[in-house]
């Protein structure tokens, strides 16, 4: 192994001005340009925003919130997994724009005191819009830092006031081939499904999630309403929900129902348990670090073991994976 | 047309999709995760001057012009080219040029098996495509190269597994009917049914 230390900070693993060099390097070699004077291209589109962005106003959540640098907007806003708008990265950028966000419902139901029928416009002001800087691993080996704007999810569980039988809960994704041009493709069985056991829904960390970078979610990103689970694989975090369901019995989630062997339910970040088709020990960051870096070493719960790891005492978490 | 120049043609042609990926380097267009995109390019082409590589032959017996196997070397060694970048790549960004990780990676996932064998064979190809060898090999040299069919074979195999994760295999099912009905067309009754 040629990895270096753990707790390094990602930022530190290739020193800024030797990785821009080498983007530099590249691009003046790719042009055969020998012109000084280059090195800043590219490294400005970090805050490039949309013209349609909304503000959001959001508190910095410093307790909860990473230091490692944050991933562009252009990229988190252009590299996505959501198969409802189709299964390339570029395709939700590309085709979400169809999804009407308003008006917007979501309904919480199942095992609850009282069950709800809530406007998206009236959730957002259940609780104080944070800004929380989370890290984001996706199943498939990539990473991100992303700015999230939300509340935790326990203000809304809270409010509905769950049962003593309910232990489990349930996220819908809005299922419409009208707005969905991806939901032609049979790789999963729709509407998509995702859930959590509800003391991780509970977990102040679990977030429910408006906007990044200070505005409104981007129909991409899961708008108009989506949750956060930064300690596990990037697909457990449902977007554009319409139902949240209280349940008894542990949810058939879409990918687990697709490929059980391969997703389990917990699909908590990991790198000693490997995907069945790859290993999981690394990652590469997506920060506009230069493209020759090597992959970072993958954290236990992405990082997040001090907040999460008393929820899984004693399970066995290869079992349980 | 003069083979010279058609080869000439044929070579700049070639170079389009590395040159294509430096412009898009340069305006910063690779996607926001840039190894992935260079990989699955680079392999993407591989597999497409193999279909090429494998098209001459037939082409020259359904247009009688005999130089179109002229033009067989030119891109098998583009399909070689860019099959090296695509391992290149993977080897050293993926596994950070260490041997140990790379070979785990072999034994462990099956596509990557199918890619790694398919892109050894090719070196071999590779290798021995120049005159030296084909005197020194004789008849041993034509079996030798016969093996392109099993590298078509392996790299669709390793595609169609890389693609299994989302079984989104339109793409490789194109390659697939491409490549496999330039491999039919070789079965001598085949081969008469279209020359004669």
């Amino acid at each position: 192994m040629t990895f270096k230390d753990l707790k390094i900070k990602s930022s530190d693993i290739t020193p800024k001005n030797i990785y821009e060099n080498r983007r530099y390097f590249l691009k003046t070699v790719s042009l055969g340009l020998v012109t000084v004077g280059l090195s800043s291209l590219g490294q400005e589109d970090v805050l490039a925003k949309t013209e349609s962005g909304q503000k959001l106003t959001a508190k910095f959540n410093k307790q909860y919130s990473v230091t490692d640098k944050k991933t562009s907007y252009k990229d988190i806003t252009t590299y996505n997994n959501f198969y409802e708008f189709g299964m390339d990265k570029d395709d939700p950028a590309r085709y979400a724009k169809t999804l009407n966000i308003r008006p917007w419902t979501i309904s919480v139901e199942g095992l609850v005191q009282k069950s709800m029928v809530v406007d998206v416009n009236e959730l957002m002001k259940l609780s104080a819009m944070e800004e929380r800087v989370y890290r984001m691993r996706c199943v498939e080996g990539w990473s991100m830092v992303i700015p999230w704007n939300g509340f935790s999810l326990s203000h809304l569980l809270n409010k509905v006031e769950p049962l003593g039988s309910a232990k489990y809960v349930e996220f819908e994704t809005l299922a419409d081939p009208r707005q969905m041009p991806g939901l032609s493709s049979t790789v999963i069985a729709w509407p998509y499904l995702e859930g959590l056991r509800l003391d991780e829904a509970m977990n102040p960390l679990t977030l429910l999630t408006f906007g990044l970078y200070g505005e409104v979610l981007p129909n991409q990103n899961g708008a108009p309403v989506r949750v956060v689970v930064p300690w596990k694989y990037g697909f457990k975090s449902a977007k554009s929900l319409v139902r949240i369901r209280l349940t008894d019995k542990e949810p058939i989630t879409s990918w687990h129902r697709t490929a059980p062997m391969e997703y389990g339910f917990y699909s908590n970040v990991n790198p000693n348990v490997a995907h069945p088709r790859w290993s999981q020990s690394t990652e590469r960051r997506i920060d506009g670090r230069g493209i020759l870096s090597a992959k970072i070493k993958t954290e236990m719960f992405n990082g997040y073991g001090e907040h999460v790891e008393k929820l899984y005492a004693g399970m066995d978490l290869r079992k349980f994976y | 047309m003069n083979i010279i120049l058609l080869k000439r043609i044929v070579f700049v042609l070639a170079l389009i999709p590395l040159a294509r990926l430096f412009i898009l380097g340069f305006l910063d267009e690779l996607t926001a995760n840039p190894i992935e995109f260079i990989t699955r390019s680079t392999g993407t082409w591989t597999i497409t001057f193999l279909s090429l590589t494998l098209a001459m032959s037939p082409l020259r017996w359904i247009t009688g012009w005999p130089q179109w196997t002229q033009l067989r070397k030119t891109l098998g060694l583009f399909s070689f080219f860019y099959a090296f970048l695509h391992f290149t790549i993977w080897y050293w960004l993926d596994h950070n040029l260490s041997f140990t990780m790379m070979i785990n990676d072999v034994i462990k996932r099956p596509f990557i098996t199918m890619g790694f064998i398919a892109f050894v064979i090719m070196s071999f190809l590779a290798v021995t495509s120049n005159q030296i060898s084909m005197r020194f090999l004789g008849g041993k040299w034509k079996m030798l190269h016969r093996l392109i069919y099993i590298i078509a074979i392996l790299a669709l195999i390793h595609y169609f597994w890389h693609k299994e994760g989302k079984r989104d295999f339109t793409v490789a099912y194109i390659y697939a009917g491409i490549i496999s009905t330039l491999l039919v067309i070789r079965i001598p009754f085949m081969k008469k049914i279209i020359t004669k």
